[in-house]
Formats: structure tokens, C-alpha cells, sequence
């Protein structure tokens, strides 16, 4: 019988870790982000950032009078993690509205949790999937990848550059934006002359852009996060590729400049404003925000804030805005999520409706370019 | 298809291929040392890397000084690795072993992630980074520093094995650990020895290859399996074979990707591997030997 | 052969009153994937802790079953049932088949191999795009149903997979004390041996690694089915490992042991919340602790250091008992 003790001691310790939720004048968040794990670079300062804005906005004296209380889990990029967490959240936490997560993946598991139990999601991961269809209780703060695709082809049809080759990571970013690349190119007119892949962790990508040079392509464009696309430009720079390389938004941070180095010279890519807040003109709606956003994760964290914590920041403003507008249930908020107009974020200007749960347009994107290891905005 | 586009394939697979030879080295001279597959091998590579990174950037040495600490320190981590997880193991079964040896990698690289974060770092190439036109390919300085090192680390393992006396020793547990006992070698010594060798090697190989692939504290997983291909390759022996394992892998993945297709580029190798060990579990180039079957 | 039915009916009725503990608080959900890795951790238990052959590819064919049946309910609307079974033999049938080659291979090169395997599946997860939704995962399946009862929440699911896991644990008690449980172990402990007394050990590896796999497949079923949501991460090298670690942190060759690592893998997470950047190096270094100090797993290692400690002191024994499980 000594198996049943151990089985049974094994059971108490799951009655004793069953956390007591306590009533307190709250208002409570959740948020699920992968803090470790192969999305971490999303995920941390996504956290970091949402911590941060609950502290300001209580310190500010919260919302209605009520502190807010945020509830973070690390889900670890891991799906069945994310779904056994956000029940959590719901059951025992009692939050009425979860931020995140932030890899697509995550987040396409998590809906039908928030869908059964009606409580509203703000994603922060990319993918159209995630509202397209429409969700009743699901919303998105990160740009849709196929915002950015749009932005990119439409520079490339302004420099009538019309055959480009596609090199994307194959994981769920970068398939996800691959699919929006070979949907979209008709549009604008694109051929796309040849389609090529590489792995989350290769570490050499010449092979690819041999064949991708032997190709007529006019444009090469990248779809990757960190470091795939540091290598490829590497690699390109060594190669001696003579079309220009263009990339997603998943490189648009300063480390991007750092890995490549001077192969990241004369890259353009798609990016959410956050890089170049300094150089936009005052008339710039999202500019307020932008220098709110930069200046306090500056304080908070001695670092520069970036354009994913900007996705999340975005998320967590929302909420707020949300539940000052109308009351703290989860169903008033998500009626309110609903009727959000020309708020100004750090992504874009957001205007969720009944038939766009998204919010955003293309111009939540600007092109840029990497000049003397800075940006400015590509011409 | 043109020659030059082949001849960039070729020579892209040759430098990725030095990379897993040195790695399936290390693989070799433990498993005939122990008969252990270290399946932490490849952490010692990511040691390499972040080690000369943390030398370079942390406590500001030059390049020339801090390569031969990252290769020193890991090699620490290696004989510590011996001492505290192998050799106090009571009941050595190959299941044993394989578990605790992936119990360490993790352990190594969980270590790894809290000191030094998450992120990738890159680390300068030796000597510039202008490409080099060969024929109507290019490569970069550090490939060649890749492929020079190579040959001058296998050099040194061909030396030590068959011209002292502890590689010799170490040759002999090889073949029958318990007849090298006999004779007075002090066969511990060598197990000890031969994971200061294949650490270092590791290590060596992490570092030569980190201006061009960057560093992260989770690179080790994927090499180490290919280096442990390019040794299935080699048939295990620690010498030429498994370099020409290495070589045979990269340039496969390379072409594959080039030629085939750039997704199943990482199948190809582990298709290679099966394919070996089902129908030539000896290598391409051993004899056949009925002992691993 | 009494007390074993005993000591399982204590056990299946302990799972069947669990909900009652908890009331349909979270901790229901974790209870389901508690259910469904354990089902995975008995499947290769079987393989590792009877016949004594490791895998390292088991989550491969954990999501074999899971995209089979996700595949064909969410693209071409066949029945969740049927496809469950179908997704279980095809499963075994491809098993056996590889089975043969594979478990030629000893110790350290059939972990290699396994693991290659796995690898490949995985691989084929993420570039068959079309067919499994590739890197971004495949969503829309729907929950398995009976009689109108639709297994949509925890509670339902929870004794769906339960009914299964509890199926599994009674068909492997039974193999292990009927005479292929025996021939196996004769396997485990020495292949020439067994042979010399007339068991047909290649058949019998290969057959054991079949019903492995088909286990796992049906857990992939399940999981499946609950989630409605599944994408290839799931089901990469590092869930293999994980598998290994609650076989081996249980108890290798205990069924019982097989649910304890389960059970305490799946809720370690709750447990280390406040050190959750450290949980990479808590695996690595509890597998490391496990085979050197404690190789028979906690359901043998318990008792023993119980015993022990009642020896040399009776007062502290409890105490410790606890601080090893949290270890």
C-alpha cells in the first residue's frame, strides 16, 4: 500500500496549492506572456511594460478611485501551459480581462477559453487568424502581419520593384507572414520568383540566398525575428546580393543593428513608430503617447522601451480606457473594448468596431531604413 | 545550374561541416574513452561562445586572451561535469547515462540563460569581415579560420593519440577498458581526460564559429545533435572518418537546401542518421563489427 | 493478484472522487493534462521501465495521434470517434513497422535514433503547411461527444480522460504480471538470456514499442480533442525529455509511479510559480538527482528513505518526506 500514501500525499499537496483568492477592492488584470522560452524576446518586455503601466496608473490614483492589480503568469511559449494558465486566471484569480499572450500560437489555444468563459482577450501576437473571423471576445493590439506585408509592397510597387523572393523563418511567425506575402503579392502586383525558408535556429542561410540570387529578383524581403534575420543580412552582405533586402517588423529593434552590424546598412523595413518617435513631426497623433511610453520605461527599466512592449502597453491602455468609459465586468469592457475610436497608442491609431476587432491600418506601420547603425525613414 | 552557385554550396557546406566535425570529435573520443554518448556536447559549444563573449565584453580582455580563457574555463565546466554527474553514478546503464546526460545539458544551459539572459549576442569576426571571391563564390575570413583550425586541432588530436603516452593509454581503454585496466592504465584517469578533451574541443568549436552565427545561451541543442550525426557518419572513430562525417553532412545540408528544399534541410541530416544506423550502423567507412548492434 | 485489484480500485475511485476536492476550480484543467501525461508517461513506461528500451521521439508520436485526428475532424469533418481509432492503428501500424529497424539498435544509438525520429515528425509538423496548418497550429476541432453529451468542459473532460488513463493503467497491471510482462522484463534484464529460454525478444520489443505508440496516439487523440487547438511546438524534443523525466522521477517500470511523475511534473509548475525563470534548471538538475540518488524513482525511493529515516530518527521523518517531493 505504500504506492496509495504516495499517491495520496501526492493529492493533499494538490489541495494545498489551490490558491485562495481573497476579496480586495481591485480591479483585477491578467496578463500571459512567454517570458521564457523561444518568444521570450516578446514576451519580457511585454511584461515588463504592462507591470510598468499598472504602477503609473496607480500611482495616479487608478481607475475610478480603484487601484488595478495585475495578475502574470509565464506561460513559457508553451500551448497547453497557456490554456491550463488562463482558466487559472479566470477561475481562481477572478480577473476580468486578460492581456495577451503574445506568441499566435498561445493565442489561437486561449480563445476558447475566453470564449466559453466570456472574458475579454487582448492578444499581443500577430497573426489575422486571431480575429478573422471576429471573435466576440477577442481583440488584438499587435498589427496584423498582413498591415505590414501591404506596407512593404506598396513601397516596393512605388520603386516598381516587382519580383521579389521571400525568405521567412519557418515558425509561426514567419509562416504566418509568408502566407500573407504570397496572399497580398497579386494585389500590388508582385511576383514572387522564388520561396524560401530557413529554421528558427540555422545558422547559415547562404544556400538559400545563392539560389535567391540566381533568381530575378528585383527585392528580397526577410520575415523573421532575431537572430535569423542578423545572419541573413550577414550572409547576404557577403554574397554580395545586389537587391535591396527588405524585412518585417520582427527585427525592429536596436538589436537587430547590434547582431548585424554594418551588414545591416541600407536594410529597410516595416516598423511601428516607436524607433523613429524622436524624428516624427509634432502634427504625429501617436506621438504623446510614443514619448509617455519611452520615457517611463526609460525610468523603470534603464533601457530602451521597444515596439513589442509598445503592443502590450497599447493592450493594457485599452483595457483601462474600456473600463473608465464603462464599468469593470468583464462584459462591460469588452462592449467597451468594442466602441474604442481614434485611440492613439504606440502601435497605431485603434479603432476597434463590430467588425474589427483588429483596429489598426497599414499606417500603423512606417518604412524605415538603417543608416550609420540608426534609422530614418526610408524614402 | 551553374558551377559557382554549386561552388557556394559546396564551400558553405564545407565551413558548417568543420563545425560538426569538431563537435562529433568530441562525441567520438568520450564514447571510446566510456562508451557515453555525452548528449551535453553540444553545450560545451555554446559554452565557447558565451564564455569568450563574457571575456570580451565583461571584463574587457582582447580577443588573443580571451579565446584561451572561454576554451580554459569550459574545460573546467567539463572536468566538473565529470566529477559531480558521471562518475558518482552508482548504476551506469546506458539509460542511465543517456538520462543524466540530458539532465546536465539542461542543467548547463538553464545555468547559462541566468547569467548571461536570454538574449543572441554577436561576437567580431578574428580579422575583418570583407568577403573573399573564390572562383565565382565568396566566403569570409573567418571561414577560412574555421577550416585552418580545423585541421590543425585534428592535427593535434592524430599527435596526441598515436605518439604519447596517455593517448595511447586512452586508445587502449578504447578497445577493451578492462585489459587496459589490467595492464596498469588508470582507466578513470582517461574518462577524466577524455571529457578535458572533448570540453575543450567543444568550446573551440563554439568559439571559431560564433562571429558567424552569433551566440545565445540555446545553440548547443541543434549542433550537438549534428555533430553527433557527422560522428554516426564517421562510424564514431575519432579521427579522419568522422571529420570527413562532418564535412559530408554540411555539404549535404547545403546542397539540400539549395537544391531541394530549404524546410526539410534539417530532416535531411537526421534521415541520414537513421538511414546509417539501420542498414551501417559501422559508418560509411568502417568495417563491418557487430559490437553497436 | 487480489491486492493488486484492491490497490486499483482504491486508486480509481480516489481519481473518480478527485473532482469532488476541487469543485470545479481551475485546477480541473490541470487535472485533465495530469490525466493526459499520464496516459503518455505509462506508454513508455512500458517501453523504458519493462523492456528496458529508451525513446526519446515519444512526443512524436504523442502528436502523430494528435494531428491525425485534429486533421481529419477540423479539415475533412469525419468523426471524432472514428478518426480517434483510426489515428490509434495507423499510429501502431507505423510503429511496428519502424520498430523493426529501430529497436536492432541498443542504449545509447536507440535514444539517438528515437530522437532523429521524433525530430523528423516534427519537422514534417511544421512544413506540411497546407495539410497541418504548419508553425501557426491547427485550430477548429471539435470536442468528441456521445449521446448528445458533449466533452466541452473540465469537468466532462476530465472523466473522459480519466476513463482512458484508468483503461491503460489496468491493461499495463495486467501485462506486467501476465507471461509477456515476465518475458519482458527477462528482455530488460538480459536480451540473451531471454532468448536462450525461448522468448522471441526482437518480436516482443517491437510489439511493446507498437502499443507505446498507440497509446501515446490516443493521449494525442484526447489532447486533441480537449484543446481544439494543437501546433507543433507541442509536441517537439523538449516535451520527449519531459516525458523521460516523469517516467524516470516516478519510477521506472511502476505503473502507480508512472501517475506520480505525471502528476508532479504537470503541477511542479504551480509549485515554483515564485522561481518560474529557474524551472529549466530545476528539470535539469531533479533528472540529474533522481538517477544518481534516487534510481528507482520516488515510488520506490520514497518509502525506502521513509524507512530509513524512521531508523535513525523518528521524529523528523515527515517533515523531510514533504521536503523531498517539493525538491
Amino acid at each position: 500500500m505504500k504506492t496509495i500514501q504516495v499517491v495520496c500525499s501526492i493529492i493533499f499537496l494538490c489541495l494545498a496549492c489551490s490558491s485562495v483568492s481573497f476579496a480586495a477592492d481591485t480591479i483585477k488584470i491578467g496578463a500571459l506572456f512567454s517570458v521564457t522560452g523561444p518568444a521570450s524576446f516578446l514576451g519580457e518586455p511585454m511584461r515588463n511594460t504592462v507591470q510598468m503601466v499598472v504602477d503609473e496608473v496607480n500611482k495616479a490614483g487608478g481607475v475610478k478611485g480603484r487601484k488595478l492589480e495585475l495578475i502574470v503568469y509565464d506561460t513559457s511559449g508553451d500551448a497547453t501551459k497557456a490554456v491550463q494558465l488562463a482558466t487559472k486566471m479566470i477561475k481562481n484569480d477572478k480577473v476580468v480581462a486578460i492581456i495577451g499572450p503574445n506568441t499566435s500560437g498561445e493565442s489561437m489555444a486561449v480563445i476558447p477559453v475566453v470564449e466559453k468563459e466570456h472574458i475579454p482577450l487582448v492578444s499581443c501576437a500577430a497573426s489575422i487568424k486571431i480575429t478573422e473571423p471576429v471573435k466576440k471576445w477577442v481583440f488584438k493590439s499587435t498589427p496584423t502581419d498582413s498591415l505590414a506585408v501591404a506596407k512593404i509592397y506598396e513601397h516596393l510597387q512605388k520603386s516598381k520593384q516587382t519580383n521579389v523572393a521571400l525568405l521567412t523563418v519557418s515558425d509561426g511567425f514567419g509562416s504566418s507572414g509568408r502566407e500573407q506575402l504570397k496572399a497580398l503579392a497579386g494585389k500590388y502586383g508582385i511576383k514572387i520568383v522564388s520561396d524560401e525558408t530557413y529554421g528558427p535556429k540555422d545558422t547559415d542561410m547562404t544556400a538559400q540566398l545563392t539560389k535567391i540570387r540566381s533568381s530575378q529578383a528585383q527585392a528580397v524581403i526577410c520575415w523573421g525575428t532575431n537572430p535569423g534575420p542578423a545572419i541573413i543580412a550577414r550572409n547576404a552582405r557577403q554574397l554580395g546580393i545586389k537587391p535591396p533586402l527588405y524585412m518585417s517588423h520582427g527585427v525592429s529593434s536596436k538589436k537587430f543593428i547590434d547582431l548585424a552590424g554594418d551588414a545591416a546598412e541600407g536594410i529597410r523595413l516595416s516598423s511601428g513608430r516607436a524607433l523613429v518617435a524622436g524624428m516624427l513631426p509634432n502634427s504625429d497623433p501617436q506621438k504623446k503617447s510614443l514619448q509617455t511610453f519611452l520615457k517611463d520605461y526609460q525610468n523603470h527599466f534603464k533601457a530602451e522601451g521597444d515596439t513589442f512592449g509598445g503592443h502590450a502597453w497599447d493592450a493594457v491602455m485599452l483595457i483601462k480606457n474600456a473600463i473608465e468609459r464603462g464599468g469593470d465586468s468583464p462584459a462591460a469592457i469588452r462592449d467597451q473594448l468594442e466602441k474604442a475610436r481614434n485611440f492613439s497608442g504606440i502601435g497605431g491609431v485603434f479603432n476597434y468596431s463590430e467588425a474589427d476587432h483588429a483596429g489598426l491600418t497599414k499606417d500603423a506601420f512606417v518604412m524605415i531604413e538603417v543608416k550609420n547603425k540608426g534609422w530614418t525613414f526610408a524614402k | 545550374m551553374q558551377f559557382d552557385q554549386l561552388l557556394q554550396y559546396a564551400l558553405s557546406g564545407l565551413s558548417t561541416g568543420a563545425i560538426y566535425a569538431l563537435i562529433g570529435i568530441g562525441f567520438s573520443i568520450i564514447y571510446n574513452a566510456t562508451g557515453i554518448i555525452n548528449f551535453a556536447q553540444g553545450e560545451f559549444v555554446m559554452l565557447g561562445g558565451m564564455l569568450t563573449l563574457f571575456f570580451l565584453e565583461l571584463l574587457k580582455l582582447p580577443i588573443w586572451a580571451a579565446i584561451p580563457c572561454a576554451v580554459a574555463a569550459a574545460t573546467v565546466g567539463g572536468i566538473l561535469f565529470e566529477r559531480l554527474a558521471i562518475r558518482p553514478l552508482r548504476q551506469a546503464t546506458p539509460i542511465n547515462l543517456v538520462i543524466i546526460t540530458i539532465g546536465g545539458s539542461i542543467l548547463i544551459r538553464g545555468l547559462a540563460m541566468l547569467l548571461w539572459g536570454k538574449d543572441t549576442h554577436a561576437i567580431p569576426p578574428f580579422s575583418g569581415d570583407e568577403p573573399i571571391a573564390i572562383g565565382g563564390a565568396t566566403v569570409l575570413p573567418q571561414h577560412l579560420w574555421i577550416l585552418g583550425i580545423t585541421v590543425i586541432i585534428i592535427a593535434i588530436n592524430k599527435f596526441y593519440f598515436f605518439h604519447t603516452i596517455s593517448g595511447k593509454a586512452m586508445r587502449a581503454c578504447a578497445y577493451n577498458r578492462r585489459a587496459a585496466g589490467l595492464v596498469g592504465i588508470d582507466v578513470r584517469r582517461m574518462v577524466l581526460f577524455s571529457f578535458v578533451i572533448s570540453s575543450a574541443m567543444g568550446a573551440v568549436a563554439g568559439i571559431i564559429v560564433a562571429p558567424l552565427t552569433m551566440v545565445a545561451y540555446d545553440v548547443g541543442g541543434m549542433l550537438g545533435l549534428k555533430g553527433f550525426c557527422a560522428a554516426i557518419i564517421g562510424g564514431m572513430s575519432s579521427g579522419i572518418s568522422t571529420v570527413l562525417g562532418g564535412l559530408i553532412l554540411g555539404v549535404l545540408e547545403s546542397l539540400g537546401a539549395g537544391l531541394i528544399s530549404s524546410g526539410y534541410k534539417d530532416a535531411i541530416a537526421f534521415i541520414i542518421l537513421l538511414l546509417l544506423l539501420f542498414l551501417r550502423p559501422q559508418g560509411l567507412f568502417g568495417k563491418a563489427e557487430s559490437e553497436r548492434v | 493478484m487480489k491486492k493488486e485489484l484492491l490497490k486499483f480500485g482504491a486508486f480509481a475511485l480516489l481519481i473518480m472522487l478527485a473532482p469532488l476536492a476541487f469543485k470545479g476550480g481551475y485546477l480541473m484543467t490541470v487535472l485533465v493534462f495530469v490525466g493526459i501525461n499520464t496516459m503518455l508517461s505509462i506508454a513508455l513506461n512500458l517501453l523504458l521501465g519493462y523492456a528496458g528500451q529508451i525513446s526519446l521521439g515519444h512526443a512524436g508520436f504523442f502528436g502523430l495521434g494528435a494531428y491525425l485526428s485534429g486533421v481529419l475532424t477540423a479539415t475533412y469533418g469525419w468523426n471524432p470517434w472514428l478518426s480517434m481509432a483510426l489515428a490509434a492503428v495507423i499510429v501502431g501500424i507505423v510503429a511496428y513497422l519502424i520498430g523493426f529497424p529501430i529497436l536492432k539498435l541498443k542504449g545509447h544509438y536507440l535514444a539517438m535514433a528515437t530522437l532523429g525520429l521524433g525530430i523528423i515528425i516534427y519537422i514534417v509538423f511544421n512544413e506540411t503547411v497546407d495539410l497541418t496548418g504548419g508553425p501557426s497550429g491547427l485550430s477548429g476541432i471539435p470536442n468528441l461527444s456521445i449521446n448528445g453529451i458533449t466533452f466541452d468542459s473540465d469537468l466532462k473532460n476530465y472523466y473522459l480522460v480519466w476513463i482512458f488513463a484508468l483503461l491503460m493503467v489496468l491493461f499495463s497491471l495486467n501485462l506486467a504480471n501476465s507471461r509477456i510482462g515476465r518475458a519482458l522484463r527477462a528482455v530488460h534484464d538480459s536480451e540473451v538470456a531471454a532468448r536462450v529460454v525461448g522468448v522471441n525478444a526482437r518480436l516482443l520489443k517491437v510489439q511493446i514499442f507498437a502499443v507505446s505508440a498507440t497509446f501515446c496516439a490516443l493521449a494525442g487523440s484526447l489532447y486533441a480533442h480537449t484543446m481544439t487547438f494543437i501546433s507543433p511546438a507541442s509536441f517537439g524534443f523538449t516535451f520527449s525529455v519531459e516525458l523521460l523525466t516523469m517516467v524516470v522521477i516516478g519510477g521506472l517500470g511502476s505503473i502507480y509511479g508512472s501517475f506520480l511523475g505525471a502528476a508532479l511534473l504537470t503541477l511542479l509548475p504551480e509549485f515554483l510559480r515564485a522561481a518560474h525563470d529557474y524551472d529549466i534548471i530545476i528539470y535539469g538538475g531533479l533528472l540529474m538527482v533522481m538517477v544518481m540518488y534516487m534510481p528507482g524513482g520516488l515510488v520506490r525511493g520514497i518509502p525506502e528513505l521513509y524507512r530509513k529515516l524512521l531508523k535513525s530518527k523518528g521524529k523528523t521523518a515527515l517533515k523531510s518526506e514533504g521536503g523531498v517531493e517539493h525538491a
